[in-house]
């Protein structure tokens, strides 16, 4: 005789146990949802946060020297004329001279760790490439000044100059004093610090190639060089070129190491690598606190500005491209 | 047509070959000796270094005694806010990218400016701070310093959160859900337990990496030479310290920078062990 009346009587609400978990379940769910999304885009904002901060930051630079400050030289604080070329310059070249030495060496450790270190020796000799990725860039930076610039200075440069200096064009660039600091010794540091980051991402890609096309292309009688260099790099190529915008976006924006070793000087010297220079993070690192008026700290915002915009660039063209990979490899990366 | 000598070739690959595996070999002999030449160094020049005072004494003025006790002190502290501010946030966009947005054009966005601001400069954020904190206050503090850190920590955890989740089977969630348990009991029960080891991975890593930041400090926190745990004045940190003392020509500052160096290379290299021990997998 009970059933009747509940079917008669729809108007009442009917709490029962399940109605009751599942509304507030679903309560529960939508809080959650809005909370991690409230979080994730406190994230975006944060980030995206940052652009807006440094325009506003540099506005009296940008509209006191307009659209020259990026390739007037004169960095000159007590006049108030400042211009961004030397800096821009340094940062440029500096990363240039990693890059060259950082790549062929990246490739190199990538083909080791991928093809030819036996099984055993591949997991630790990989974590030491980490290792050395996670020392602190101030540490970089000491050891380059205190114990890398005097022994290069006083072997290595030398040798430089002496056979690489008669040479017809390359030559400029390896004359002049041997004093250590300068920015071949920055770039040579800087290179020590992104092999790891290209070397660990050519790994990765290196190890998405399927086994097929390499155990084919072994089959065909190729040797071990023959397939890194015809079968795994074509198909990588997208990766490895990532992993090169990678350490290239790093390189630009490394502060401390180059700090240490560019040696800060704000007038060009000439096309020599043995001169030291400037770059954009180490003139902020040493000048930001000592900057006495406005328009020379937003003078430095402005510098900051211009090396975001690069190393953003950058590292999103490192982003599309690796991601590209990934989608055609069909992993993710 | 005459035919190409066949031994001729054979060798040249041979040889192309094998000096394409001693290269490879002198590559990986070129990375690690950087890294040994480099821990030497530290070791060698830090452990003379170290001793008592080191962590009972102040930053002293050139020429006379003293330790790193207030610059130690700064740095935990420093580190420990940083990480309690950036770790929620960093886990909870981390379960909303990997949960909720999937797809869709929000996700991505989030997704890629995260992946960007993973390798941006840290430079940067101590500048982006000074313009929106510290040029707002009128001086430098350890609440910036910490800020700045923060920001630093957030990407790091937001990657590797995304990254474990989605390791977890899409079966785990099928079968809580087949349970009757709400989405949200799904995340923090289930699918955010199985990935623990991997997220506390990531906030190993995390610190790691800001142990040794410098840049985002020294417009920040700055630094200061006296014993301060008060997080609105500037504040000693080992890194920042380090700087100073390595680029004056005095040598027991050199000293002590070394020792100093010795301190965070420890504490760096042990948390990048202690991680990847924990969790036996790449991630960031």
């Amino acid at each position: 005789m009970s059933m009747p009346t509940t079917i008669t009587s729809p108007s009442l609400p009917s709490p029962s146990p399940v109605a009751r978990a599942r509304r507030r379940s679903t309560w529960g769910d939508v809080l959650f949802y809005r909370v991690t999304q409230g979080f994730a885009l406190l994230t975006l904002l944060l980030l995206s946060g940052i652009i807006v901060s440094l325009v506003w930051g540099a506005w009296p630079a940008i509209q006191h020297f307009g659209i020259s400050f990026l390739w007037k030289a004169e960095w000159n604080p007590p006049m108030q004329r400042f211009g961004a070329l030397i800096p821009v310059y340094g940062t440029l070249i500096t990363s240039a001279v990693a890059l060259v030495i950082a790549v062929p060496v990246s490739f190199g450790i990538a083909f080791f760790l991928t093809e030819l270190a036996p099984g055993w020796l591949r997991k630790p000799l990989g974590i030491a490439v980490e290792l050395l990725a996670g020392i602190p860039s101030i540490v970089y930076g000491m050891w380059g000044l205190l114990v890398f610039v005097p022994i290069f200075a006083e072997y290595f440069q030398p040798v430089l100059a002496k056979t690489l200096g008669p040479l017809p064009v390359i030559g400029a660039l390896f004359s002049g004093p041997p004093i250590g600091i300068g920015i071949l010794s920055a770039g040579i540091v800087l290179a020590i610090m992104i092999i790891p980051f290209i070397a660990s991402v050519m790994r990765d890609v290196f190890e998405i190639t399927p086994a097929i096309l390499k155990e084919s292309s072994y089959a065909l009688g190729s040797t071990r060089w023959e397939v890194m260099w015809n079968v795994v790099l074509p198909y990588t190529r997208v990766g490895v070129a990532g992993g090169i915008m990678l350490g290239l976006g790093r390189a630009l924006g490394e502060t401390m190491a180059v700090t240490f070793l560019i040696g800060n000087i704000n007038s060009f010297q000439g096309f020599s690598l043995f001169l030291p220079g400037n770059s954009i993070a180490s003139a902020l690192a040493n000048e930001f606190t000592e900057a006495s008026s406005e328009l020379y700290t937003s003078a430095l915002i402005e510098l900051g500005l211009i090396l975001f915009l690069i190393t953003f660039i950058v590292l999103s063209l490192s982003k599309l491209l690796l991601m590209r990979l990934a989608k055609s490899g069909g992993t993710r990366t | 047509m005459k035919p190409i000598s066949f031994s001729w070739l054979a060798w040249r690959r041979r040889c192309v070959n094998y000096t394409a595996t001693g290269l490879s070999l002198l590559a990986m002999a070129f990375g690690l000796f950087w890294l040994l030449w480099i821990l030497w160094t530290t070791f060698s020049l830090g452990v003379s270094g170290l001793s008592l005072a080191l962590f009972t004494e102040m930053t002293p003025p050139p020429g006379t005694e003293g330790g790193l006790a207030n610059a130690i002190v700064g740095s935990l502290l420093m580190v420990g806010l940083a990480i309690l501010i950036g770790t929620p946030v960093g886990i909870f966009s981390g379960i909303y990218l990997a949960e909720f947005a999937q797809r869709g054009w929000l996700g991505e966005v989030i997704r890629f400016m995260n992946d960007v601001l993973l390798s941006a400069p840290s430079i940067i954020i101590g500048l982006f701070v000074y313009t929106v904190y510290v040029a707002y206050r009128g001086h430098f503090s350890g609440w910036a310093g910490v800020l700045a850190l923060s920001l630093i920590v957030i990407p790091v955890v937001v990657r590797t959160t995304e990254n474990m989740l989605r390791l977890v089977p899409s079966s785990l969630r099928e079968a809580a859900f087949a349970l009757g348990a709400p989405r949200w009991h799904m995340i923090m029960y289930v699918t955010l337990r199985a990935s623990l080891a991997g997220v506390m991975t990531g906030i190993l890593l995390a610190v790691a990496r800001i142990t040794g930041e410098t840049a985002p400090l020294l417009f920040t926190a700055l630094s200061n030479q006296y014993w301060s745990t008060d997080l609105d004045k500037p504040m000693a940190s080992l890194p920042v310290v380090i700087f100073k003392y390595a680029m004056s020509p005095f040598e027991d500052w050199n000293k002590l920078a070394w020792a100093g160096v010795f301190l965070i290379v420890m504490a760096v290299l042990a948390l990048n062990i202690a991680a990847r021990t924990f969790f036996g997998r790449k991630m960031v």
